[in-house]
């Protein structure tokens, strides 16, 4: 089972609620594709850990066999290459690295050149598989390092948790199409019922089945359970805003492992998810 | 010599458009047979690299003179590699742009944004 956590604003806790369906799934697999801040890795504190680059092809031009036919030019529907004075030129950051240049061109004029983006680190912690894609400051587009993540050969034949970007943007579509399940955390609040609601429109669009946890919570939002009563939407977990469980994530330690209304709470949670996905 | 504008409507007194990659229209005006005329611009609905199809569309449209309220990096660095000059307009009309160009009341635009795609 591929479950994706996500949410649309940032700081609801996603990392949280991701790490620790990662602890009560035992010998699972934690992807994280929050590349921008992958932060995962400062509770599961991986081992033995391995890194690999992350590259994107982006086309070269051989001038002497370029014969300025501008056709690469006219394929780009990115619109990544520009025909100035005679010769095709590729714009890095719009490039797509979709290789359709270098087909479309009939003098074999362009070769591929590989930039690295980001890297993969690759660790374990207590059985889980710890998966990190972290990409390199000043890069455009965090898709090539989420999709290395999501391709990656160490992941276990067990449950994957995948750690969402937070947003509904071009990074959290490609996190959470190869997923079976989704888990939107929610804040009780205004801006978090507001940023739930563009999550549960990506979803009903990717037609994904999903279930809310609301994070944080300190008293009833009735807009936030109103919005989920009507439509149809199940609140798989509430959880307080405790000091207990600030205190354990500023020490950067695991709920699950640490607490044990956590561990309860995170197994329940687990179990009422592989019920609905057997559904 | 063409001057290009990007406009906002088909019209005689449009305003010059805030956007240059996705103005709806481009003005493009021939200074030697005192002629204008209203393009198209084929990148206005791209969902990306809209800057550089414009500024691709303008070369080869046989521009030498942009005028424009601002421009992306991408677009400037096709327009400038080309040859293409690129002044500072007002906002208001293009009309009064194109005067004031000709005029010698414009100044080089040497400031480009670092565009707006993958901001969130």
């Amino acid at each position: 089972m591929k479950l994706a956590v996500l949410s649309g604003k940032g700081g609801t806790g996603k990392t949280f609620v991701s790490v620790n369906l990662a602890a009560a799934a035992k010998n699972a697999t934690y992807m994280d594709c929050d590349v921008e801040e992958p932060n995962g890795r400062l509770f599961l504190k991986p081992t033995k850990v391995t890194s690999a680059s992350v590259d994107t092809m982006l086309p070269s031009f051989e001038e002497t066999r370029c014969k300025g036919c501008r056709q690469c030019v006219d394929f780009c529907r990115f619109n990544a290459l520009a025909f100035i004075k005679g010769k095709p030129k590729v714009f890095e950051t719009i490039c797509h690295s979709c290789g359709g240049c270098l087909l479309i061109c009939p003098h074999h004029a362009i070769t591929e050149t590989w930039h690295p983006v980001g890297r993969i680190e690759r660790g374990s912690h207590e059985g889980i598989t710890v998966i990190t894609g972290i990409l390199n400051p000043g890069e455009a587009s965090a898709v090539p390092v989420i999709h290395a993540v999501l391709d990656d050969a160490s992941a276990h034949e067990g449950h994957v948790v995948i750690d969402c970007p937070p947003g509904s943007g071009c990074p959290v579509l490609e996190s959470v199409s190869a997923s079976d399940y989704c888990v939107l955390v929610a804040e009780p609040t205004a801006f978090g019922l507001h940023n739930l609601q563009m999550v549960v429109e990506l979803l009903m669009l990717l037609q994904k089945p999903y279930g809310v946890v609301i994070n944080k919570i300190e008293a009833t939002y009735a807009p936030l359970e109103d919005y989920c009563a009507q439509n149809g939407i199940r609140v798989l977990s509430r959880i307080p805003y405790s000091k207990k469980l600030a205190q354990i994530n500023t020490a950067a330690e695991v709920a699950y492992e640490q607490d044990e209304e956590s561990r309860k709470r995170f197994q329940a949670l687990l179990q009422d998810i592989e019920a609905e996905v057997r559904t | 010599m063409k001057i290009a504008i990007p406009i906002d409507e088909n019209k005689e007194d449009t305003s010059i458009c805030a956007s240059f990659g996705r103005a709806p229209l481009f003005l493009l005006h021939n200074t030697e047979t005192q002629t204008s005329e209203t393009l198209k611009n084929p990148a206005a609905d791209a969902s990306g690299g809209a800057g550089v199809k414009a500024a691709q569309f303008l070369i080869d449209q046989g521009a030498d003179i942009l005028l424009t309220l601002r421009g992306g990096e991408n677009a400037a660095e096709v327009l400038l590699a080309a040859d293409v000059q690129v002044y500072k307009a007002q906002a208001g009309l293009a009309r009064d742009n194109l005067t004031a160009f000709l005029e010698g009341k414009l100044d080089k635009l040497n400031r480009f944004h670092a565009g707006f795609h993958h901001k969130q």
